[in-house]
């Protein structure tokens, strides 16, 4: 088992988890995730590693209350603890001194970028934050992301925070006034955001990274259900990923296929609605 | 029991093996074949004619002193019969049911020239049950030898070197990167064939002869081979990781929804147990009009599979979606590019895929598979093969007929095209010699051991995807000659 020693609503559907797992841990690097399994009946699920301590032990994972799984998690009390954490998964972001860079995260997606913004900063880049939200209630650790960025931008779709605009309007002004300069794009979110990123950075020939969350069950290279189409051919993300470069990336068709069970994680939310309705009325 | 002359024995007639009824067992995944009972396993022995030169132990991938334990069993020693049967092969129970016996042992039976030979894997599989019936003993252990060994992959090969390596009194921790052991054995191999309960029965407690079981460990990533025998303090590492990694055909379409590899499939099912969706959580779909790509067992595994989870879905046992609660037959086909000659599966297991109505579609070789506006699959364009000459393999070459190109209507397919081993532990081992395959160099097949020092390995990581009895065997010869190393010292 491994144990939940802090839980934290960071949003009202936004749950950020540290959980202790010393030998994850201790191999962690920034942009790698983990599979877990919240007990025997549980699916494998792949989460980012939003951020890790190798002295404690510990790794940090956010969720979004979503699927019957993520729910499942949000009634877990620390002392609680995960059937299953498997990793660290997948190939750590590729982090050098580029120059000047942008890291674009939309809604809770800020949790996987922490990592990745932290470590470019520390490799001496000058590094621009985008974040974006829906609206301000769905916004979370700004201040981390913050105290990581040389610049640092706002957005909400619905103005109630920051800037009222969609992550790609200041990202496509910063190319605009200093295309040259940016070096490399990092976008991670929902796929649409990601799509309409790779959209706004390919007429300016950035390079520009996304980190892919498809469906998975082993994690590890075994299944193939988590492969997406790059130009060039099929890779598994899993093993190949999860980041790659998303000027490549087939997008409607990856998009498909995380939706592909749709039909069955609502019928799971439903059930699992109705016994959380049925133990609160006992 | 008076002795049965040659001829007597001659004309008794191979008893067949008692099993759930086709029309049964389409909508439940219990197993099949339900074996021997006393009388009939004993009645069959007396088939054996106790040949002074037996061809059947040859055919043998672990040289089972086949005539001795089934002349044990004729004798109504059946302890003796299951000491001749262990002292060869770790796992009777799991190999009487799914060992290849008409390509091994029972096509070399002097039987098998003039009638058919000794059913000599359903009398192994009856004394390996007897003893799992009765609740096997825990192992003897010998005394500590201070010595530790990390076994990578809990697969046949990786739980029969673990297991010997304990008995000889060495520590033994296996790492395994799912969450249960078993290997193929518990993701791959449904429980309709091989019960899960009876592949832990027959890995016995494990746990009581003092190995330790780390789940959740890919080697290659949270230990490189270098860190077990570093910092890890082992003496020594046995790999027996398997051959994982599934393969796509390449052609256009392969990657829309529904097009699945026979691994994810069988996962699904088998090891996260979606045939019990939504009590487990992890779904799976099931379609009207499955193709299922290949021949092999695990192309029958696969067909089977989905025809169960159809009809447990038509029985509303399964949820369906509002697509698959449509009212049209279920349809499932084994596509294979070669004729039935070819066909690499156990025959058992392709007669028991006819009796369920499994259609069988040969010299037919997919090219294109078609999608809907949703990327889903909604038809597979295939050609027809003829047979030319012999290929490497020894099997006659399937060749397209130019022009021969049909439509078949189908909304999931299914790869079963062969597997080769997952490079995931092999991350910073370049010393590790391996093949074009990508399967690891042994120096020597009867010890198993690697270009790396202090490093063995066996089973499908070295032979590609092959038999659960030979990577039985090679977990125990490595098994021996880690043991020797240990104690020696070279
Ligand atoms: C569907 C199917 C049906 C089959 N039917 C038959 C049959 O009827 N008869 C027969 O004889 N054979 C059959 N086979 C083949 C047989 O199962 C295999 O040959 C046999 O299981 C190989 O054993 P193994 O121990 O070498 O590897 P596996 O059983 O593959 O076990 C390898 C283990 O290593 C683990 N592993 C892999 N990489 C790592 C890593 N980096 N770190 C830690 N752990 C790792 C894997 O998760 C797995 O648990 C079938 C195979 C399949 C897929
Ligand atoms: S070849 Fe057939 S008859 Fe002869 S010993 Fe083997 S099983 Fe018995
Ligand atoms: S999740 Fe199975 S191969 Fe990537």
């Amino acid at each position: 088992m491994y144990e939940l020693l802090e839980k934290e609503y960071v949003t009202d559907i936004t749950i950020m988890m540290v959980i202790k797992a010393p030998a994850v841990a201790r191999k962690t690097q920034p942009g790698e995730f983990v599979i877990v399994r919240t007990d025997e009946t549980g699916e494998r699920i792949p989460l980012t590693i939003a951020d890790f301590d190798r002295d404690a032990g510990t790794i940090t994972l956010v969720v979004q209350e979503v699927g019957k799984s993520t729910m499942q998690m949000g009634k877990l009390g620390v002392g609680d603890g995960f059937a299953n954490v498997v990793g660290p998964l997948g190939h750590a972001t590729e982090i050098e001194d580029f120059g000047t860079v942008v890291c674009v995260s939309g809604g809770f997606a800020v949790a996987p970028m922490y990592p990745i913004t932290r470590g470019l900063k520390e490799a001496g880049n000058h590094v621009i934050s985008i974040l974006g939200a829906r609206s301000k209630d769905l916004l979370f650790w700004e201040d981390k992301i913050e105290s990581v960025s040389d610049e640092f931008i706002v957005c909400t779709d619905d103005g109630s925070y920051g800037r009222k605009a969609l992550v790609t309007e200041p990202l496509k002004e910063i190319l605009e006034e200093r295309g040259k300069e940016v070096k490399r794009v990092w976008a991670i979110g929902p796929a649409i955001m990601m799509k309409f990123c790779a959209l706004t950075t390919k007429p300016f020939g950035v390079k520009t990274i996304v980190s892919l969350n498809t469906i998975m069950v082993d994690g590890t290279g075994m299944c193939g259900g988590c492969r997406v189409q790059l130009e060039d051919g099929a890779r598994f993300v899993c093993v190949d990923g999860p980041e790659f470069d998303a000027h490549q990336v087939d997008w409607d068709l990856m998009m498909a296929r995380q939706s592909y069970y749709k039909p069955e994680e609502q019928l799971a939310v439903e059930r699992w609605e109705h016994r959380c309705q049925l133990e609160a009325l006992a | 029991m008076a002795e049965l002359t040659i001829k007597q024995r001659r004309q008794i007639p191979r008893h067949a093996m008692p099993a759930q009824e086709a029309a049964e067992r389409r909508s439940n995944f219990s197993e099949v074949a339900l074996g021997y009972t006393e009388e009939q396993a004993i009645e069959e022995a007396n088939r054996c004619l106790q040949c002074k030169k037996p061809p059947c132990v040859d055919g043998c991938p672990v040289e089972i002193d086949i005539p001795g334990f089934i002349g044990a069993l004729h004798d109504g020693d059946k302890e003796e019969s299951l000491r001749i049967l262990k002292s060869k092969n770790s796992l009777p129970a799991i190999c009487g049911r799914v060992c290849p016996q008409e390509t091994q042992c029972e096509i070399k039976c002097v039987l098998a020239k003039k009638a058919e030979p000794v059913a000599i894997g359903r009398l192994e599989r009856f004394i390996a049950d007897w003893d799992l019936e009765r609740g096997a003993a825990t192992p003897e252990v010998a005394e500590p030898t201070g010595k530790r060994v990390a076994v990578v992959g809990a697969g046949p090969a990786g739980i029969t070197c673990a297991a010997d390596l304990a008995r000889l009194g060495h520590s033994v921790t296996i790492f395994e990167s799912l969450h249960a052991p078993g290997g193929v054995l518990v993701y791959g191999i449904p429980e309709f064939r091989l019960p899960k309960d009876t592949v832990y029965q027959e890995f016995g407690c494990l746990e009581c002869m003092g190995v330790e079981f780390v789940p959740d460990a890919v080697i290659g990533k949270l230990y490189t081979i270098d860190e077990l025998l570093g910092e890890q303090g082992f003496d020594a590492v046995f790999l027996g990781t398997g051959a994982g990694l599934p393969s796509f055909m390449r052609i256009p379409g392969i990657n829309y929804n529904g097009v699945l590899s026979a691994n994810e499939f069988l996962t699904r099912v088998n090891l996260m147990k979606a045939y019990r969706f939504p009590e487990y959580d992890t779904p799976v779909k099931v379609k009207k009009k499955v193709a299922v790509i290949g021949a092999g067992n695990v192309a029958m595994d696969s067909a089977r599979s989905a025809l169960r989870l159809g009809h447990l879905q038509a029985a509303g046992v399964l949820p369906a979606g509002p697509e698959e609660a449509s009212t049209e037959p279920l349809e499932v086909h084994i596509v294979y590019r070669r004729s039935p000659v070819e066909v690499p599966a156990r025959a058992e297991e392709v007669h028991h895929a006819e009796e369920e109505g499994i259609i069988f579609d040969f010299l037919t070789n997919p090219v294109e598979i078609y999608g809907d506006d949703k990327w889903n699959v909604c038809g597979m364009r295939c050609i027809r093969m003829e047979l030319g000459e012999p290929d490497d393999s020894g099997r006659r070459r399937p060749t397209p007929i130019e022009g021969s190109e049909f439509d078949m209507e189908v909304d999931m397919v299914i790869m079963a095209l062969g597997t080769s081993p997952n490079p995931l532990v092999f991350r910073n081992a370049d010393d590790l010699e391996r093949s074009r395959w990508g399967t690891v160099e042994v120096k020597d097949e009867k010890t198993g051991l690697t270009t790396k020092p202090r490093v063995w390995a066996g089973g499908d990581v070295v032979t590609g995807a092959a038999t659960v009895i030979s990577a039985m065997g090679a977990g125990k010869a490595a098994a021996g000659d880690i043991h020797r190393y240990l104690m020696n010292g070279s």
